[in-house]
């Protein structure tokens, strides 16, 4: 892993456990293949980065149905859970989580109260920085 | 096919993880271990077939072999720097 890679940006916008799992598992594989993540947190997403509640059931996309919301609540828990792949994303790789300076406004959000899993706040134009001339892939 | 007489250092019995769980449990264990220490990983994982070769491939690792079995494969892997 000596040549520099291609970072992997996502914002995530959606704050249901499904899409954050889909970007969770996104998120892991580019950790282990070596390749930088840079993902911001915006509206929803953000809501569920909540200090204490991110373990909570956070519903499921609407073509989920009643069934699929189910199944979702079923298969996010233990060690299968969004939030737990993020945790180990971070350990093995390049991971940093960025919070949208505007959502936590709107929410009237301070440092406090997000999960330790957040790195920092951060303005678009950073996030867009960071990304280079790759592409940013929004859930 | 049965599993050749390779020593392992580490068995790790990942059958029922879901994907990536089985390739995480590996990474975990190869960074603890030592160069030239050999880890076999029970995975039923679909994922672990493409996953486990490309992760080992990428991190210039290696795959000593891969033995199929009843529902689940043995990838045994060794720890090469």
């Amino acid at each position: 892993m000596n040549e520099p890679e291609a970072p992997l940006s996502l914002i995530l916008f959606s704050g249901t456990d499904d899409r954050l799992g889909a970007a969770a598992i996104l998120a892991t594989g580019a950790a282990v293949m070596g390749r930088p993540v840079n993902v911001l947190l915006q509206y929803w997403a953000l809501d569920a980065f909540r200090k204490g509640q991110v373990g909570m059931f956070h519903g499921a996309a609407p073509e989920a149905g009643s069934r699929g919301a189910e199944l979702v609540r079923t298969s996010q828990a233990g060690e299968r859970h969004w939030s737990e792949l993020l945790r180990q994303a971070k350990d093995i790789g390049d991971v940093k989580i960025h919070v949208c300076a505007f959502s936590m406004e709107l929410f009237g959000m301070t440092r406090e109260d997000l999960d330790p899993l957040v790195d920092d706040i951060e303005g678009v134009a950073a996030f867009i920085a960071d990304a280079g001339t790759g592409p940013i892939t929004f859930i | 096919m049965t599993l050749a007489q390779t020593p392992v250092t580490k068995t790790i019995d990942a059958r029922g993880m879901a994907c990536p769980g089985p390739l995480l449990s590996l990474i975990g264990a190869i960074r603890a271990g030592a160069v030239g220490d050999t880890f076999a990983v029970l995975s039923g994982d679909a994922g672990s077939k493409t996953d486990i070769p490309a992760w080992v491939a990428k991190a210039k690792h290696e795959i000593v072999e891969i033995v199929p079995a009843e529902g689940y494969s043995t990838y045994v892997v060794r720890k090469a720097r």
